[in-house]
């Protein structure tokens, strides 16, 4: 098979330029006035000079992870901000306009609860469906692949999401499991047998609360809209836009599970690594498609299970590694900007992860060490991150100072860096939140 | 005996491991002898986790061989005849309420276990009140509260704050961790510690019971 996604081609340059050139029009956005788009323009300026490392911007650009704190801070539960999309909206304004980060990040992932409870998800529990109203939604673990099923996911990765994945995570979609297989309907002869379980009712019921949560995505989907047209139109660009997983966590999180994940290291390290570059195209194309939806060049592409602690250096440089250089080079080949978002730490990692193209990515980090981060990856990508969200949550103001003050030192000089914070900021104390972002604004000139 | 199970299962080999161990069982070897090899390997694998040789794939293979071999020991045991291997303390630990997250608290677990504790996990989103409960039920000298999200130190502190409430707070010592906690939390909380990850954890607690 012909080796792809190893460096990048000529036109990745000449591509992100295009791309940044349409993010910094802001072309069709209602701008209230002119000083806000003047705004607009000078921090998507800021963030383009930090990323692409060719000059220091003039200032550190401030681009925290809101997470949830907004719907907090406007005194909503998590529930009410899953169902009201109005009050979701006045949530979102309210932070941008008291706070004024350099970008703010579109609330996709407030996702709407009447979707989830017309496909009956199952590997999710949200507000008021097993946590409560003023909790977040968390993941359940599980085995949702078994062990014996990997060869299955090789020979066929959408057939095994569509008829295996789905049924099992969508209590709606469970008759799915009687879906055709796709490139089995070729023929004449092979069209009845193919429709045959569209014409079962249970099959069509499925249907019905698919587009049930279709139609209830698309009414959402219309107010995220607005929401973003307007905070944007006062002047604030989005930080990112779109989604995409490295193939190593798309198993790790959601098909095999952490300890499913880590054991076929030992038990199952062929198939392991062959799904791993089985899932890269689908990735790669997952990334482009969401950027296009959401009119974005910055994929968010939170990382997870190549954390330091969670596996070796090898294991790193063996099964995490090559398939998420793959797909950055994919992306970035496309002329995007993968936001790479390292939770955890990833000091043992700083060395590998620099073998990447200049000015191409953003390494966000989390709890890294960023004096060594500049020292290492920096010199390649620039860097974001990384105020601690224990600090946002349980410090005071004056703390928080300090620690930014810090940070800027370690991480902010020749550009390079984007401020933020380690994690969405959700349980921090809006004084806090407030010290940072105005500390950072201010003390961030370069040089 | 076979002297390679050790050996076996502290180098991941789990296959040979499993055969080792089943081959001795047959031949009529001590049940209580094989489980004493896998209590040494896993020493062996906690020792070199605490040195950076091992990380978290390896703990948890660790952990399934010993569950395989324990089981297959089981028919061999007379009965009341379970290892009985003294143990230097207790420790209740659970997850706070409104977190679900396990993996890093069974970590902590599993290497306190391998360290010669007695755990008693109360596994996840557990109430400040099944805390205390615990505590009084179990009396350990270790209390530990573990919390991946950001929005449960709340949570934390209410134990904590439960645990005062009800009068046994100063029986234990409280250390906290996971990936939303650092120093900072466990003075926020009350706690008595923080530990950064598992290998903390344990030394934290093998002071405490030190004295």
């Amino acid at each position: 098979m012909k080796e792809r996604w190893t460096q990048v081609g000529p036109e990745a340059e000449e591509r992100q330029e295009q791309r940044f050139a349409a993010w910094l029009s802001g072309e069709g956005l209602p701008f209230s006035r002119d000083e806000a788009k003047e705004a607009y323009r000078e921090r998507v300026t800021l963030l383009k000079e930090a990323i692409q490392l060719k000059k220091p911007p003039r200032r550190i650009p401030v681009c925290p992870s809101p997470g949830f704190f907004p719907i907090q801070y406007a005194g909503l539960t998590m529930y009410q901000a899953m169902y009201d999309y109005d009050k979701l909206a006045q949530a979102w304004r309210r932070y941008c306009s008291d706070f004024a980060p350099d970008a703010y990040t579109s609330p996709s992932t407030i996702v709407p609860g009447r979707m989830l409870e017309a496909l009956d998800v199952l590997f999710y529990r949200w507000p008021g469906h097993g946590v409560g109203e003023d909790q977040e939604y968390q993941y359940v673990e599980k085995e949702y692949m078994l062990p014996g099923e990997y060869q299955n996911l090789i020979d066929d990765p959408t057939g095994f999401f569509l008829s295996t994945f789905f049924p099992r995570v969508f209590g709606s979609l469970k008759p799915f499991e009687g879906l055709p297989l796709l490139p089995g309907v070729n023929e004449i002869p092979c069209l009845p047998p193919a429709m045959a379980p569209f014409g079962r009712p249970e099959l069509r019921s499925a249907l019905e609360k698919l587009m049930e949560a279709g139609q209830e995505t698309v009414t959402w989907l219309a107010a995220v809209g607005r929401i973003n047209q307007s905070v944007m139109a006062q002047g604030f660009p989005s930080f990112s836009g779109g989604f995409t997983k490295a193939p190593f966590d798309l198993i790790g999180d959601t098909l095999r599970g952490t300890r499913g994940v880590l054991t076929d290291i030992f038990r199952r390290p062929d198939e392991l690594k062959e799904a791993c570059q089985r899932l890269t195209p689908l990735m790669i194309k997952a990334g482009i498609s969401s950027c296009r939806a959401a009119g974005h060049i910055m994929p968010f592409i939170p990382l997870h299970k190549g954390a330091d602690g969670f596996m070796s250096d090898q294991q790193f440089r063996t099964f995490y590694w090559p398939s998420l250089r793959k797909l950055i080079i994919g992306l970035v080949d496309q002329g995007l900007v993968p936001l790479l978002f390292a939770e955890g730490s990833y000091n043992r990692r700083l060395e590998v992860i620099s073998d990447l193209p200049q000015g191409k990515v953003v390494w966000w980090f989390d709890q890294t060490d960023m004096e060594e981060a500049k020292r290492t990856v920096g010199r390649v990508a620039c860097l974001a991150g990384n105020v601690p969200l224990a600090l946002l949550c349980t410090g005071r103001p004056d703390q928080v100072v300090d620690h930014c003050r810090k940070l800027i030192r370690a991480a902010g000089r020749d550009g390079g860096f984007i401020f933020s914070t380690g994690a969405g900021m959700q349980g921090a104390r809006p004084e806090n939140v407030k010290a940072m972002i105005d500390f950072a604004k201010e003390h961030g000139g370069s040089g | 005996m076979p002297p390679d199970l050790v050996e076996a299962i502290a180098g991941m080999r789990e296959e040979e491991a499993k055969a080792l161990a089943q081959e001795a069982l047959e031949a009529g070897k001590d049940p209580l002898e094989v489980l004493e090899q896998c209590r040494e390997a896993m020493e062996l694998v906690g020792r070199w986790f605490e040195e950076g040789k091992y990380f978290l794939p390896e703990l948890i293979m660790a952990g399934e061989m010993l569950k395989t071999i324990s089981k297959m020991a089981e028919p061999y045991l007379k009965q009341g005849s379970g290892p009985s291997s003294e143990r230097i303390g207790r420790v209740v630990i659970g997850s706070v309420a409104g977190d679900i997250h396990d993996i890093g608290k069974d970590m902590v677990a599993f290497l306190l276990e391998v360290n010669g504790f007695q755990v008693h996990d109360l596994g996840v989103d557990v109430d400040p009140q099944r805390f205390v409960e615990a505590v009084k039920e179990f009396q350990p000298q270790v209390v530990g509260l573990s919390a991946l999200l950001s929005t449960v130190l709340g949570a934390m502190k209410e134990t904590v704050a439960a645990l005062v409430e009800a009068g046994v707070r100063d029986r234990v010592k409280i250390m906290v961790g996971g990936s939303a906690v650092d120093e900072g939390v466990a003075k926020f909380a009350g706690a008595d510690g923080y530990g950064k990850d598992a290998v903390a954890a344990v030394s934290l607690a093998k002071g405490w019971v030190r004295g």
